[in-house]
């Protein structure tokens, strides 16, 4: 987790994590150049699998040139153009966090670039939803080019930050839906338990924001305590935080613990 | 779970929020100026938590959202700010 201290490694191991799952994103600021994407894949790929396996824990990553950064399509190509030759490194599931942030012209022209490249090499696909105002449109704007394009399998994508709103869109064409739990937007533990309760638990999972911003890398830990606070059975919880995601990212071929 | 049982764990959360929106909306007819856009589609959201309708988280985030498909021409920022300038 490039954002996080060592100390947060040692958290999750000790709250029972078996693998943290890492999206290429945001750095928090633009890169001024290709080979600041091209640290940052050596990063993801060769040093964070070193300090997470310090904890026991597995590291997987996803690959990708992200939405914040998408305004500036050469520099995207360049990033994109850079991704195949990282693609065979043990602990990479696939493209994401692919996406839309503002729901530019720019960004969808990205987003299809990735498509396309997850579709050349048969990656599979992790999707960040923009936020806010922004999600309801974001979201649509996302499943049309998915859906448009016959070589993508849903059941190997995934559509990130879902909330009550998007939700049933995202599940209704196939693909999984992911909860991304956030102390300030996005899912609150309460709103994710709402939804499972609401939409049942078949091809939806949740995960905890460790990015950069003000995020708990125990939100999932913490959410399984709210389910049993509710009643629901350890083999409901077990589905939703162990399962599910294990069962989507398996068709990696590489997801393994 | 019971009402019951929902009331006990989640009730004073709730009513905490709820007095935390009350003091901010009070906050903000204190304050001098004008009201902009966030505070209309507040508005917006808030007439949705009346009465029995159902789906009322999923209304509210409709409130603030931009219901339009066409991209935008450009992004300028980097941000979204919770609700949609041309709300009406």
């Amino acid at each position: 987790m490039v954002s996080r201290t060592t100390d947060d490694y040692e958290r999750l191991a000790l709250a029972g994590c078996a693998a943290v799952c890492e999206p290429a994103f945001w750095a928090g600021f633009d890169r001024s150049s290709v080979d600041g994407f091209h640290d940052y894949f050596c990063q993801l790929t060769e040093h964070e699998p070193k300090r997470a396996a310090k904890f026991g824990l597995k590291h997987f990553c996803w690959l990708c040139i992200n939405s914040k950064e998408a305004e500036d399509v050469k520099l995207a190509a360049e990033v994109i153009a850079l991704i195949p030759k990282f693609l065979n490194r043990p602990n990479v599931l696939g493209i994401g966090e692919i996406g839309l942030n503002k729901n530019s012209r720019n960004e969808l022209r990205v987003l299809e670039m990735q498509v396309e490249l997850a579709a050349r090499h048969n990656q599979m696909i992790l999707v960040h939803t923009p936020h806010l105002e922004d999600k309801l449109k974001g979201t649509r704007l996302i499943l049309d080019v998915l859906k448009s394009d016959q070589r993508i399998r849903p059941e190997r994508v995934i559509i990130d930050h879902v909330e009550e709103h998007t939700v049933e869109m995202v599940l209704d064409c196939g693909m999984w839906a992911g909860m991304t739990l956030y102390p300030e937007t996005k899912c609150t533990p309460a709103r994710a338990i709402d939804i499972l309760e609401t939409y049942g638990r078949e091809r939806i999972w949740m995960n905890s924001a460790c990015d950069w911003g003000v995020s708990d890398p125990l939100a999932v830990p913490k959410t399984a305590l709210e389910m049993k606070k509710r009643g629901h059975v350890a083999a409901a919880i077990e589905q939703v935080v162990f399962s599910n995601p294990k069962s989507f990212l398996i068709q990696s071929g590489k997801f393994k613990i | 779970m019971t009402k019951q049982q929902v009331l006990d764990l989640y009730f004073l959360d709730a009513r905490h929020k709820l007095v935390e929106v009350a003091a901010f909306l009070d906050r903000v007819e204190r304050a001098g100026g004008r009201d902009d856009f966030r505070v209309k589609s507040f508005r917006t959201a808030l007439a949705q938590l009346d009465g029995n309708k159902k789906d009322k988280v999923k209304t509210v985030l409709l409130a603030f959202s931009d219901p339009t498909m066409e991209p935008i021409a450009k992004a300028t920022s980097k941000g979204a700010v919770g609700a949609y300038p041309e709300a009406r």
